[in-house]
């Protein structure tokens, strides 16, 4: 208990001196419509840091997709700020600072898998030969060399789904927005990315913003957990998980892991209460 | 091939049917004709000599398909594709309308789709008109048409292939505003996280996301660029062309001649739309379909 305590300590010291990569301070934001207007986001306060994996949990309509498109300035809050390396979301957008991956893979199916993983960077004008070797790159990344010919249609969901991560992480920006991105997939195939996205996110030191509706997911990836309860859409907890960085599946048997899900849930069902 | 074997079937299996109806069709609208002569003249003959003079009138109400097919082959076969009588020459003449037409139309279709999808205030005031567009019966406007170019001194080709135009870029139009609107929110929000122009998305997206859209409306569209064309031959006095052919027909009687005119302009209709359906397959294969 002793030792566990100090590492927490040690963690969130060594957080406090990385920089903030996002910051969002009162940030609401509203929808207007025919039956009122929809809170999706209310007041909501966070910082996530440098090399942080960061998951937004909580149930539909809690605004944590709202959250993140907000961030990729697909969305405009109502109230308060968001910074996004220093910047507002629009200049961050313009400046390539995240690549986004959607809950589907959408892949282009006209597109051969490195044609796919090569649209974003012929959009952003990287030479030729530059955009070749990038491709191989972030196939390898995501273990995807030998497909590069394949269209999508020949590969499996999981495939997929992999090959859009790699189209994200092409032209290495540092932030990696991921809505739900594994919510289609069947759990065998989850777990095995979710393992391979622990890799990567330690390969790459990238600054991870995760949604998804899983507990264990959202406990076995990250390093900070929000959960979010909806009407209006806000935080309840911000959870620092104890878990080393260091994970292998069965990680998720010991009683850390189950204390650290067992909080998420409580604060899933405080942010329910209301409603019953 | 397998495929190609597998599809004859059911279409030899339809146009046998429809031989024995047009046969069927056949006797019982020109056997009247051969009563009447017959008691006319006092004669009484058998059911079989009056079938078979049914079947070889000069100008039967309703040809016989062999009829038909006889008057073909002599105009085709039979005739220097130079001669005003030859149907390659009528059907040339036609089609050289109906694909510049085509061409008008498609192009004109696609343009208008574009600015529809990337204007909203061309959403709302050319729509309508469009639509409205194709209220109007071709047979009305047309020889006004014909007329006011003439008057202008614009003949021949160009007026029907611009009849041509009128009926083709409707279906275009409609099909491509709705093709380049297919892409969904998820595929238009990806593009903007990637800070993609309008015209990167037009490219990358949105045109390739059409396809499917462009090449259902090109199939309406060729075969309705073909009607205009007849349709604007027959104002035009009749010189040449298919419709000429219909309205010389029409005029004297020759029924033959009208229906041997008729399926030329079927035949070329249907193999218009198969060159389209092969450009389309070329097409999807390109893109990577299943082969």
């Amino acid at each position: 208990m002793q030792a566990q305590a100090s590492r927490t300590a040690a963690a969130s010291d060594d957080a406090a001196s990385r920089p903030a990569v996002i910051e969002a301070r009162g940030l609401s934001l509203t929808f207007p419509a025919d039956d009122g207007p929809v809170h999706a986001l209310s007041d909501v306060d966070l910082t996530i840091r440098k090399g942080d994996f960061v998951s937004f949990i909580g149930p539909s309509g809690c605004g944590k997709t709202t959250f993140l498109r907000v961030i990729a300035d697909l969305e405009q809050p109502t109230a308060g700020e968001v910074r996004v390396n220093g910047m507002t979301p629009r200049e961050a957008r313009l400046a390539r600072a995240y690549g986004y991956v959607f809950q589907a893979a959408g892949l282009y199916p006209w597109r051969t898998i490195a044609a796919n993983v090569r649209l974003p960077l012929e959009i952003m004008g990287y030479p030729r030969e530059e955009q070749e070797e990038r491709v191989r790159r972030t196939l390898e990344l995501v273990n995807l060399t030998g497909f590069e010919r394949k269209f999508p249609w020949q590969l499996s969901g999981g495939m997929q789904q992999r090959a859009s991560i790699a189209r994200a992480l092409a032209f290495d920006a540092d932030i990696l927005l991921m809505d739900e991105p594994f919510g289609a997939l069947d759990e065998i195939v989850r777990d095995h990315l979710n393992e391979q996205l622990l890799k990567l996110w330690a390969k790459t030191d990238k600054t991870i913003g995760f949604v998804t509706h899983s507990i264990p997911e959202a406990v076995y990836l990250s390093t900070r957990i929000v959960v979010m309860s909806p009407r209006p859409g806000r935080i309840i907890d911000v959870i620092e998980s104890t878990l080393p960085r260091e994970r292998p599946l069965d990680i998720r048997e010991t009683p850390e892991f189950l204390e650290i899900a067992h909080r998420v849930r409580e604060g899933l069902k405080a942010g329910h209460s209301y409603e019953d | 091939m397998r495929r190609a074997a597998g599809d004859a079937g059911p279409v030899l299996c339809v146009l046998m049917a429809i031989l024995v109806l047009w046969y069927a069709a056949a006797a019982a609208l020109n056997l009247q004709w051969e009563r009447d002569q017959a008691e006319r003249a006092g004669r009484a003959p058998s059911l079989t000599q009056m079938l078979s003079a049914a079947m070889s009138q000069d100008r039967p109400v309703l040809p016989a398909p062999h009829q038909v097919a006889v008057e073909i082959w002599k105009t085709t076969v039979d005739k220097k594709i130079t001669s005003k009588r030859s149907l390659v020459y009528h059907s040339w003449v036609t089609l050289s309308a109906t694909l510049l037409g085509f061409a008008m139309g498609t192009l004109l279709g696609v343009l208008l789709a574009v600015g529809i999808v990337h204007s909203r205030a061309l959403d709302l005031s050319l729509m309508p008109w469009i639509i409205a567009s194709q209220t109007i019966p071709i047979l009305a406007i047309a020889p006004m048409i014909i007329v006011v170019l003439n008057a202008v001194g614009i003949s021949g080709l160009l007026p029907k292939a611009l009849i041509s135009t009128y009926l083709s870029f409707f279906p275009v139009a409609v099909g491509m505003v709705k093709g380049l609107r297919s892409p969904d929110a998820m595929q238009m929000d990806q593009m903007r996280t990637w800070s993609a122009t309008t015209a990167q998305t037009f490219w990358k997206l949105r045109l390739p996301s059409s396809m499917p859209y462009l090449f259902a409306s090109l199939k309406v569209a060729v075969a309705a660029s073909l009607v205009g064309a007849i349709v604007g031959e027959l104002p035009t006095g009749a010189v040449a062309g298919l419709g000429a052919r219909l309205l010389a027909g029409s005029y004297y009687g020759q029924t033959i001649q009208i229906w041997s005119a008729l399926v030329t302009a079927s035949i070329l209709a249907a193999a218009l739309v198969a060159i389209v359906g092969a450009m389309h397959r070329r097409v999807l294969r390109r893109m990577g379909a299943a082969a």
